[in-house]
């Protein structure tokens, strides 16, 4: 067994068609040993193609990479021993006992039969799983089904784990908690590779990509991302907020519009001061409550999607 | 699909539905050696219902010959044939009918009978014609039927044995292409795949709860035909358990290399039906297998049922022995051996 190298994953030019569609095209991305590393993209960007290609499980139609040393289009079956994948539909066997599915994934995963045993009973601690063990996975919530499923992908203990969608689905709370896990099996070494569609989860990696039709927009920290975008942001209360929406979103300079209850969250770009913009153009309209605001991932994201379909427009 | 699959249903029963039975392999036990006992084989063979098999020198031959399925027919002339028929002492010549298979029986003894009743005629005519008084002579020639290993020609003795294969070919290949497909469409599979498991490990793991389902069902049969039909076992049991592992696997790697090309549960299902026509139709569970046309005979020797129809009718009707069954066990061994190589080259742990 072979250390983990510093840049654990890194693809040059990974990319993959199915017949005619581009589902993953040019993407160059290193991921650090140790890190959180978010995978962002709207529905059908390509993100579980990316992983699945990392995984050793597809292959890539173009380009390189190597996860944990090793090649993925070559060495694909010595990277599974040493990744954890949660798939996105990550599906447990329902017919089967909390405790069996995690036996069963001892098993496959190869830990070794004498300490299976204690293996599979120190996962169930850390996951708070002991009450339920001998419940029938079938009978769980979807929050318990995803933490048994985290489970099982990490009963290995691999230093490699990639989570496509972990917490889709799952309430808030739940999330807090399952992002608890993340952060613990992080500090304990484990780099992890994850997908979401919840921007303040996106907050929380340590490092981030945004994917859109299968091509790599941008990568860094969260807040290098959101630098970048050169965005301003404030927040204004106004009357007839729709109409006072649509004078902005009409000004050249003025990036983003959203609503927000009764507070409209105006972000502009080209450095334009936001909330002497808003003033300006607003003067037929009544504002209050004019506060500057951190503009966030999501903003970042917006803008970039936007950006990307108005300069690109396509096809489909 | 399901446009094709009515038609080739259609050419399948055109092909196999022939209950004239041509082409039954015969051997000839000539105990007189001859000119009159060769000429009468030759004319059977000419006929063309028989196929000559070749000759024999012994009762035990023929039973040889029959246990092997290298025979269906036996044509026994006796000693001091030729002599009887000079001397107008009334001959007759017999014929060893395979019981096992009623339905090739009715043809093989009505041509055999009606040649050799032609042929008495013919004598009598002449001898009539012959002689000057009006002499009248017992019948010349005649042909004694006897059947083996199931006189009373019952169906069921035909069936019991044959349901054991085709009851294996829909389970096992139904299942096995079900249960891999089943995962391909829950997800699990993409789990299984990227785990360090070896392919060998999913495909055998997968696969040996079936074997001991099939061992199941073949038993159920063999209890039910044994005592509800009367179907008793002739063979050697642990021989026939044997012999059926490698049926077994056959059928379970068709069904695996199915859950290969199947996206979903429902196309594997569809495959697997299929697959079962041709071998209902073609491998001589339904109809007689001599009575098929050469096209359709090469075909259904690709089939694994096939073969394991005549070494589970071999077994069971005839007491046929490992010796006796050599053939067609190595045939469904180089069966196995393609089938397995197909699915485990297709088998590879990738999505796509
Ligand atoms: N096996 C496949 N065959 C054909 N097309 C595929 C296949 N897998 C994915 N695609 C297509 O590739 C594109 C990218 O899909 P992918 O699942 O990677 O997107 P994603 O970013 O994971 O989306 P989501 O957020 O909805 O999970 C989509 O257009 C999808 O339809
Ligand atoms: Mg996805």
């Amino acid at each position: 067994m072979n250390a983990v190298p510093e840049t654990i994953i890194r693809t040059e030019h990974l990319s993959r068609r199915f017949g005619s569609l581009v589902a993953v095209s040019d993407v160059s991305l290193e991921v650090r040993r140790g890190e959180i590393f978010g995978v962002l993209g709207p529905n059908g960007a390509g993100k579980s193609t990316t992983i699945r290609m990392l995984c050793g499980i597809l292959d890539p139609s173009g380009g390189k990479g190597t996860v944990v040393g090793y090649d993925i289009a070559r060495e694909s079956e010595k990277i599974k021993q040493r990744i954890g994948y949660m798939t996105q539909r990550f599906s447990l066997y329902e017919d089967l006992t909390v405790a069996e599915n995690l036996r069963f994934y001892a098993g496959i995963y190869g830990v070794p039969l004498l300490t299976r045993a204690a293996r599979v009973r120190a996962v169930l601690e850390q996951t708070g799983l002991t009450a339920r063990k001998d419940q029938l996975s079938g009978t769980l919530s979807g929050g318990w089904k995803q933490r048994v499923a985290l489970a099982c992908a990490t009963i290995h203990e691999p230093p490699l784990l990639f989570l496509d969608e972990p917490t889709a689905g799952v309430d808030p709370v739940s999330r807090r908690d399952f992002w608890e896990r993340i952060h613990e099996i992080a500090a304990g070494g484990t780099t992890v590779l994850l997908t979401t569609h919840y921007m303040d989860e996106a907050e929380r990696c340590h490092r981030l990509a945004f994917i859109f039709h299968g091509e790599l927009l941008d990568s860094g920290t969260p807040d290098q991302i959101i630098e970048r975008r050169k965005l301003a942001v404030v927040e204004l209360e106004v009357d007839r907020a729709h109409e006072a929406a649509d004078v902005l979103r009409a000004h050249p300079d003025v990036e983003e519009v959203a609503h927000y209850g009764h507070v409209l969250r105006v972000a502009t770009r080209n450095g334009r001061d936001p909330a002497a913009l808003a003033r300006e153009l607003l003067r037929a309209f009544a504002i209050s409550n004019v506060r500057a605001a951190r503009a966030t991932v999501e903003d970042a994201f917006v803008a970039m999607v936007r950006a990307e379909e108005n300069h690109a427009p396509r096809a489909d | 699909m399901m446009v094709v699959l009515p038609v080739l249903q259609l050419l399948l029963f055109g092909y196999a539905i022939n209950t004239d039975v041509r082409h039954i392999p015969l051997v000839v036990y000539d105990q007189d050696q001859s000119a009159q006992s060769r000429d009468l084989a030759r004319t059977l063979v000419a006929t063309g219902f028989y196929d000559l098999a070749g000759e024999v020198r012994s009762y035990d031959e023929i039973e040889r010959a029959m246990r092997t399925g290298s025979a269906k027919v036996a044509l026994v002339v006796p000693p001091r044939f030729a002599s009887d028929l000079q001397k107008g002492t009334p001959a007759q010549v017999q014929l060893v009918v395979d019981g096992s298979d009623p339905q090739t029986v009715a043809s093989a003894t009505n041509t055999a009978a009606s040649l050799v009743t032609a042929r008495a005629m013919t004598m009598m005519l002449a001898r009539i014609a012959r002689s000057t008084g009006g002499v009248a002579t017992a019948v010349p020639l005649s042909l004694e039927p006897a059947t083996w290993y199931n006189p009373e020609l019952r169906t069921a003795v035909f069936i019991v044995p044959g349901l054991i294969g085709v009851l294996l070919t829909m389970t096992m290949v139904m299942l096995t292409a079900m249960a891999l497909a089943r995962e391909r469409e829950r997800g699990t599979l993409e789990q299984l795949i990227v785990s360090p498991v070896k392919p060998v490990e999913i495909v055998v793991g997968k696969i040996i709860p079936y074997v001991g389902i099939g061992y199941v069902q073949m038993t159920l049969i063999l209890l039910a035909g044994w005592f509800v039909f009367q179907v008793p076992v002739i063979g050697s049991l642990p021989l026939l358990y044997a012999l059926a592992f490698v049926f077994i696997a056959a059928n379970l790697a068709v069904g695996l290399f199915f859950s290969t090309i199947a996206r979903t549960q429902q196309q594997a299902m569809q495959m697997s039906f299929f697959f079962l026509l041709p071998n209902i139709l073609l491998s001589g569970f339904m109809f007689p297998w001599e009575a098929m046309p050469r096209p359709a005979q090469m075909l259904s020797q690709a089939l694994p049922l096939t073969h394991f129809l005549r070494i589970v009718r071999g077994i069971v009707l005839k007491g046929s022995s490992f010796q006796d069954l050599r053939t067609e066990l190595l045939q469904l061994v180089v069966i196995l051996t393609v089938l397995v190589t197909f699915a485990s080259l297709r088998f590879r742990k990738k999505l796509v």
